[in-house]
């Protein structure tokens, strides 16, 4: 597995109106890994991880400095919002697909970036749904609506959605904290299939979550990264004291 | 202490006393409108029904199909009066909907807070104007207007109808669209903008069809108030005795301004013809609310439309 830097970030603040929710992260996101964010409530996790899709544009009063680049070019001065986000993948909390049939779901980002001909999203969807490991689950039931399926494959259907519009990073926002163990454990092995394709930046609030599937792990604490490195070493031989207290279950 | 339970036994009987009383007195509030509803329903369907049944009955298929009303002379055909009452329905909803649609995504949607805050009662003040301003600004401005253009050198027409009907039905059809596309979750945004969705088309192909339900119930609505609207009609509908309208220059007789131009001196068989112009008009109504019912109840569960 290559080592290639997908995203570089560098001295990133990010402000909701005066409240400083980002302090001066600096960090390399690897290629075809997967990296896990983790962090007690409030640490900026999740607002560090939709810096990287430009999802926090779209709130009100949202201030970002420092740079972030994405193979080499800035995401925030040479990208566009949805160029970007075309490119890097979301998966939400909550599974959140439209209220449309299951194919309506998948093929909604193809159709919004052009594609029309009927059998050419009947071959995207088929292979998304594939992809996420949903396909048998639901073929039969491609014009039901995704509303009717459980938690759990709402959120494949979600991840299938993602997949469907080609990205290149898939962003996932603690994306089992709504599902059962079961799901759960469907959703961690798919994102370790995922990995080979993809690059995968996870957020989550389970740390076993963590340590079960990625490679790479950074801690975050009210706003600043305190640590990250390898899974391993900060789960075992954590350097800081804070992550230490964090990975011991002290806090959190 | 026997004392006491007794006591609280009289306190809990006239609490309960109390609650029944104001059970009572909700049903009554509640019966009044069913009572109503059932009390016209039977009047006007025991009036106008009368005229096709019993000695020197009239013939129930030349009413519906008549293409003439003639009291004086014993004619009274209604299909006119459906043509036109259903075009000048059908012409408001196709412009109407569009329009209101649009109003409602920008204000939800698009606007800024501060120009929200002039279209909003704005559109409050023109569902709160009387119909019969409607027919004066219709026969002041919009008449004069299609004289201007019309062949048939004659302003009150079905064109002049379905523009004062587009209006009258635009703040029901605004006001229902505007909330359900505020009642559909920020998820689905976050998800179409994720997907690298543009504004304009998380906004259609994923807001609007999430409403759809909200904006169905809108247009529904919205028929209901075009095809019963009588007193701002009846000032421009032109009111022809017969034929049917072969323009939108057309004049146009629709079914309510029929009742309400006549009863007033109509008696005898005439009164039970205007009267079971009603029940036609009724029916289509019913009509209009069953479709109501049906739709909000297919649609609540948000299942896939297409």
């Amino acid at each position: 597995m290559s080592d290639k830097v997908k995203f570089t970030v560098k001295d990133l603040d990010l402000f909701y109106g005066n409240f400083q929710a980002l302090k001066k992260i600096n960090m390399s996101i690897e290629q075809g890994k997967i990296t896990a964010f983790i962090g007690p409530s409030g640490c900026g996790k999740s607002t560090f991880l939709k810096t990287l899709n430009r999802m926090n544009d779209l709130i009100e009063g949202v201030k970002i400095e420092g740079e972030v680049t994405l193979d080499g070019v800035d995401i925030y001065k040479d990208f566009d919002a949805i160029m970007l986000r075309s490119r890097v993948g979301m998966v939400f909390q909550q599974p959140n697909p439209f209220p449309m049939s299951i194919y309506d779901n998948v093929a909604y980002g193809p159709r919004i970036h052009g594609v029309k001909k009927k059998s050419a999203l009947d071959e995207i969807v088929e292979k998304s749904l594939r992809q996420a490991a949903i396909w048998d689950e639901v073929k039969d039931k491609l014009k039901k609506s995704a509303l009717a399926v459980s938690g759990g494959q709402q959120q494949r259907v979600c991840i299938a959605r993602t997949l469907a519009i080609e990205p290149e990073v898939i962003l996932m926002d603690e994306p089992t904290s709504a599902l059962d163990p079961i799901s759960t454990i469907k959703i961690e092995d798919l994102a370790t299939e995922l990995k080979k394709q993809y690059t995968i930046i996870i957020v989550t609030h389970n740390m076993q979550q963590a340590g079960r599937i990625s490679d790479k792990t950074a801690f975050f604490l009210t706003g600043e990264v305190i640590e990250y490195g390898d899974t391993e070493q900060i789960f075992n031989k954590p350097v800081n004291k804070k992550t230490e207290d964090y990975i011991t279950g002290r806090f959190g | 202490m026997k004392k006491n339970v007794s006591n609280q036994n009289k306190a809990g009987r006239a609490v309960e006393y109390k609650e029944t009383l104001f059970r009572m007195i909700f049903l009554l509030s509640a019966l009044v409108s069913v009572l109503s509803v059932i009390a016209i329903i039977v009047f006007v369907f025991a009036k106008g029904l009368r005229p096709f049944f019993g000695k020197d009955a009239y013939s129930f298929l030349s009413f519906i199909t008549g293409l003439k009303w003639d009291p004086n002379n014993n004619v009274f055909g209604i299909l006119y009066m459906i043509v036109g009452s259903l075009l000048a329905t059908l012409g408001a909803i196709a412009l109407g909907v569009p329009i209101g649609l649009l109003t409602a995504v920008f204000i939800a949607e698009i606007a800024p807070k501060k120009i929200v805050s002039v279209i909003k009662p704005g559109i409050e003040l023109l569902a709160g104007i009387p119909s019969v301003i409607y027919g004066a600004f219709g026969l002041g401005i919009i008449v004069p207007l299609i004289n201007k253009i019309s062949p048939t050198g004659q302003g009150q027409s079905l064109l002049a109808v379905i523009c004062v009907l587009t209006i009258m039905v635009l703040p029901t059809i605004i006001s229902l669209s505007e909330s359900s596309i505020r009642a559909v979750p920020k998820s689905y945004r976050e998800a179409s903008y994720g997907l690298g969705a543009s504004k304009i088309q998380t906004i259609f192909k994923a807001v609007v069809p999430a409403a759809r339900s909200g904006i169905l119930t809108a247009t529904v609505l919205g028929i209901g108030r075009a095809i019963g609207e009588t007193m701002a009609v009846m000032m421009i509908a032109g009111n022809n005795i017969g034929g049917l309208p072969t323009s939108i220059f057309s004049k146009v007789r629709p079914l309510t301004t029929n009742i309400a131009m006549e009863m007033s001196y109509a008696s005898g068989r005439h009164q039970d013809m205007l009267f079971a112009t009603g029940v036609v008009l009724f029916t289509f109504i019913m009509l209009v609310n069953f479709t109501l019912i049906r739709l909000t109840k297919r649609l609540g569960n948000e299942g896939p439309l297409r």
